[in-house]
């Protein structure tokens, strides 16, 4: 595979919260353009620090980053990336801080440059797709949580990236928003990087899965192996192949 | 916490123009704060009173409004008469009330509920996120338009936040009383929220940066002046110069 098939090029990535602690020690990891993959790991292993790092709201310690191809240095490189990368915020509340739900929506195609009348339309087309027709005037912070998910990936899906990560998306979410959100990814035609501890979820959504351990990514196999435990099974609490 | 119960309606009020609404408030108010003449603030009350009779609001709802600022006039009433030096009218032991005393605490009564009622009328029959496209359109600075709008989002959440907070104390049997224990734990639970939004604050700056933005804000709403529009802000226009002849003119 070419290199020009790369989206996401991490390369020797290290990074220390402000306390002295390592979280990512010479973290590689390489995404192809078209793949679907989730990322396991446990609590502050880094996960969300990884994805912030993608999109540029922190610089790590070490390492490069290229996406697309080129390395990112500056501010200014993430400014373009982030047209092609879209982050969806585990926590919609953080993502939605427009008071209507159409002016959330086209808040990114107006950082784009399209014009009022464009960006409208953009938001009113992307909410239709997800089904959410009718949302428009809705007041953001009156939204149900299922809903609010929903909103803050029409808010990403609106400025169209080439790129879908997500943190945590199924996070509080009941069955059917679930179902909701399974579908629509499984109607993209996005890169996906999804972050994520539920199993059943990453099974129906990607294709391979990656696991984060002592700073450092590692290819954990095909999704398709991936299912929760409900009975006592000696690899029950980790992830594993059936062979 | 903000519950907008007269934002939304449908009286001539709530369908003019918000920016028509909100500079005519703006002037009505600075006009009427600095009147001295009785004649003219109670024109400016009966301004008021019959743009709130437009708004079409619930009386007993506007009442109740009107009471949290009457409360603090009556402490102007139960002080300022009596503190205030000039001709006596009233004298009760040692306390003396002089007449320039009582005149313009009567001033003020009128003068406050006038503002009040104009505002209820005006302003408080748009939704907070209108009034904030208003005060964009009318080129107030971008960061105090935007400062407006979040602050108005978030105060909910930041609301939610104080609520799970103050139910986490009260599932482990906490009881305000007068002890250091309670003050202690306020003091907490304040020191708590302002982490919080602080935390929270970074993050929607981040998610926002996430979408592209770069420092401009851009708006979607676009306001039309109609004709109706017009013809109120004539009406606007003559009432203040009527409130100004009334204020200003020489007595004959």
């Amino acid at each position: 595979m070419g290199a020009d098939r790369l989206v996401i090029d991490l390369e020797n990535i290290s990074f220390a919260y402000p306390d002295g602690r390592d979280v990512l020690s010479g973290l590689s990891f390489k995404l192809d353009k078209g793949a679907r993959a989730g990322l396991i790991g446990p609590n502050g292993s880094g996960k969300t620090t990884l994805l912030h790092m993608i999109m540029g709201l922190i610089p790590p310690s070490e390492g490069a980053i290229r996406l697309f191809g080129r390395e990112m240095r500056s501010e200014k490189d993430f400014h373009e990336s982030r047209k092609n990368i879209g982050l969806v915020f585990q926590n919609p509340d953080d993502q939605l801080f427009s008071p209507t739900v159409l002016e959330d929506v086209a808040f990114g195609p107006l950082n784009l440059g399209a014009s009022p009348e464009e960006a409208r339309d953009i938001a009113v087309k992307t909410l239709k797709d997800l089904h959410l027709t009718g949302f428009e005037d809705r007041i953001s912070y009156r939204l149900s949580g299922g809903e609010k998910k929903l909103v803050a990936l029409a808010t990403v899906l609106a400025m169209n990236p080439a790129v879908l990560v997500m943190d945590e998306p199924t996070t509080g979410l009941d069955e059917k928003t679930n179902d909701r959100i399974v579908s629509i990814l499984n109607t993209l035609d996005k890169t996906l990087l999804i972050v994520s501890h539920e199993y059943n979820f990453l099974a129906r959504t990607t294709d391979d899965f990656y696991g984060i351990r002592d700073g450092q990514i590692f290819y954990a196999g095909e999704s398709a192996t991936l299912h929760t435990h409900y009975h006592a099974h000696a690899a029950g609490e980790v992830p594993h192949k059936h062979i | 916490m903000l519950s907008e119960t007269f934002a939304f309606g449908d009286s001539a009020i709530h369908r003019l123009d918000p920016r028509l609404r909100v500079v005519f408030a703006g002037l009505l108010s600075i006009l009427t704060a600095i009147l001295n003449r009785f004649p003219a603030v109670i024109f400016a009350v009966f301004l008021a009173l019959v743009l709130i009779g437009a708004s079409r609001l619930p009386v007993r709802q506007v009442l109740a409004r009107l009471a949290v600022v009457n409360g603090l006039v009556l402490f102007i009433w139960l002080i300022l008469p009596w503190t205030f030096e000039g001709t006596p009218v009233v004298e009760i032991g040692p306390l003396v009330g002089s007449w320039e005393g009582i005149r313009l605490c009567a001033l003020i009564t009128l003068k406050s509920n006038a503002i009040i009622l104009a505002l209820i009328a005006l302003v408080a029959t748009m939704p907070v996120a209108t009034l904030g496209y208003a005060l964009h359109h009318l080129h107030l600075p971008d960061k105090l338009v935007y400062l407006l709008l979040m602050t108005y989002r978030y105060i909910f959440v930041i609301e939610t936040e104080y609520q799970q907070l103050a139910r986490a104390a009260r599932i482990r049997c906490f009881k305000p009383g007068t002890n250091l224990h309670t003050y202690k734990t306020y003091a907490y639970m304040v020191g708590m929220l302002f982490v919080r939004a602080s935390a929270r604050a970074q993050r929607v700056h981040q998610a926002m940066v996430c979408r592209g933005f770069s420092g401009k804000f851009y708006c979607l709403h676009e306001f039309a002046f109609k004709s109706s529009d017009w013809a109120w802000s004539s009406a606007m226009g003559i009432s203040l110069i009527v409130l100004g002849g009334l204020e200003w003119a020489p007595i004959v």
